[in-house]
């Protein structure tokens, strides 16, 4: 694809970091700035959470997400919801073609009946990591705990589901070179972890490093694939322009 | 493809037993061992609920959790409902519905603006439901921030292999009851959905009963 060589962001770059694989990290990212997640290497996973970073009772809702765009899997097109109605970020480039939006993070008892227990002692930086663990991390440092975590995104996974529901995990669904763009609607707290997904079939702990670019890109222009997704989303800019109205 | 499973336990023995009005929200204590059922009794009607431990209610029921657990988006008998710290608060032990939905989550008069139109605001909605239920019971500690991803019983939200979900016809009926054993002590909260713009209540919300049985008599 075409769209995969574009490792550069078409915008001025404001900043650059590496996640070595398994690690967490915490920021703000404003309303008008996208954020690249870049896989480094095959089988990458990012597990996302949303603030609004001005009254961050108002987070990222799963099911507001998938029910307005009628989805079970979040890809280019689609927008994050808030619970409060209003538009998080866009995805406004996704080359692997499907994030996973129901799986959940993992968590340390899942990593250690996987993987089994490596800890800092023997293993300095090496240490196993869970998902859910390196959120509570990043999330005390807002003053934010247990009752912040909600239903998260897993950037880079793929999870289907079979005619009852019964769901098949596709491993390696992202390339190194693969790419996630989010554009801010709004001034955002944002919480990863780079650990694996829950459902990972590879039977030794292999977490990801993905590098993290964000570049000043403005916000969802009038003519917008994400906007004009579906009248849903109209109406989700609506309610997020209402919010910014001065 | 679902299994349906019925229950011998007689309402006659109930140490509960209530009737929720549509549209209302409810909550009560369930401790470990008792048998909490919902029972559809018009049909097609949702009940979003919420589970919350009674002894540390930052630990909750989790839909990806118990989803991932599982490795299954719909939850019928035999489903573990996981916390957020991956323990088992309930399990379904009996089902006559057959199948029960966790990623439609609960409606909201925002999320109604942007499913339906702007001026639908105005419509009562099951989060306002449980912030009302949460704010009105101190003794829970519970508040907005604690309103997460909810079990939607009755309720049929089917997800294609291609990855598309929809809001169907209920596949409930009057009479319908789905029960669950508590593994841990919980304190249930319900919305018992006020939705009108969408099948999911057949757009006419109508009561549910709430029974409970102590464990001696199961």
């Amino acid at each position: 694809m075409a769209e995969k060589n574009e490792s550069i962001p078409p915008g001025p770059v404001l900043w650059e970091e590496t996640m070595p694989g398994g690690m967490q990290w915490s920021g703000i990212v404003r309303r008008g700035v996208s954020l690249r997640l870049t896989a480094l290497s095959p089988g990458a996973n990012v597990s996302a959470l949303f603030y609004n970073h001005e009254d961050r009772v108002e987070r990222y809702n799963m099911a507001d997400t998938l029910k307005a765009q009628h989805t079970v899997f979040l890809t280019k097109g689609h927008v994050c919801y808030s619970d409060m109605g209003r538009v998080l970020c866009s995805i406004t480039a996704d080359t692997a073609g499907w994030n996973d939006a129901v799986c959940g993070a993992s968590d340390d008892a899942l990593i250690h009946n996987k993987y089994g227990i490596k800890r800092f002692q023997e293993n300095r930086n090496a240490m196993f990591r869970s998902a859910r663990e390196g959120f509570l991390k990043e999330l005390a440092k807002w003053g934010l705990g247990k009752r912040d975590v909600t239903a998260n995104i897993n950037f880079f996974s793929k999870v289907t589901a079979e005619e009852a529901g019964r769901l098949v995990f596709h491993g390696n669904h992202a390339a190194a070179g693969d790419f996630v763009d989010l554009r801010f609607e709004m001034n955002a707290l944002i919480v990863l972890s780079t650990s694996v997904h829950p459902l990972d079939t590879r039977p030794t702990y292999e977490p990801q490093a993905v590098k993290l670019t964000a570049w000043r890109s403005g916000v969802a222009p009038a003519q917008d694939l994400c906007r004009n997704l579906c009248p849903e989303n109209v109406r989700g800019f609506a309610n997020t322009e209402r919010y910014f109205a001065t | 493809m679902q299994t349906l499973t019925t229950s011998k336990l007689d309402p006659k023995n109930a140490v509960l037993d209530q009737i929720c009005p549509a549209g209302e929200p409810w909550s009560h204590p369930i401790q470990r061992g008792q048998v909490f059922r919902i029972l559809d009794l018009e049909g097609n009607q949702a009940v979003d609920t919420l589970f919350y431990s009674a002894d540390d209610p930052e630990e909750r029921y989790s839909a990806v959790d118990t989803i991932r657990r599982q490795a299954n988006l719909y939850l019928g008998t035999g489903t573990q409902l996981i916390s957020t710290e991956g323990n088992l608060m309930l399990t379904i032990i009996a089902d006559t519905c057959g199948r029960h939905d966790t990623l439609g989550g609960a409606c909201a008069t925002e999320s109604n603006t942007v499913r339906y139109a702007l001026e639908k605001r105005f419509m009562h909605a099951c989060r306002d439901n449980f912030a009302s239920e949460l704010t009105h019971h101190h003794e829970y500690g519970l508040s907005k921030r604690d309103i997460t991803s909810n079990i939607n019983f009755f309720m049929n939200v089917p997800v294609t292999a291609a990855g598309k979900l929809t809001f169907e016809d209920g596949i409930s009926a009057p009479g319908k009851y789905v029960e669950m054993r508590a593994e841990m002590d919980v304190i249930c909260v319900i919305s018992n959905c006020p939705q009108l713009n969408n099948p999911c209540n057949a757009y006419n919300p109508t009561p549910i009963r709430l029974l409970i049985w102590n464990a001696s008599d199961e």
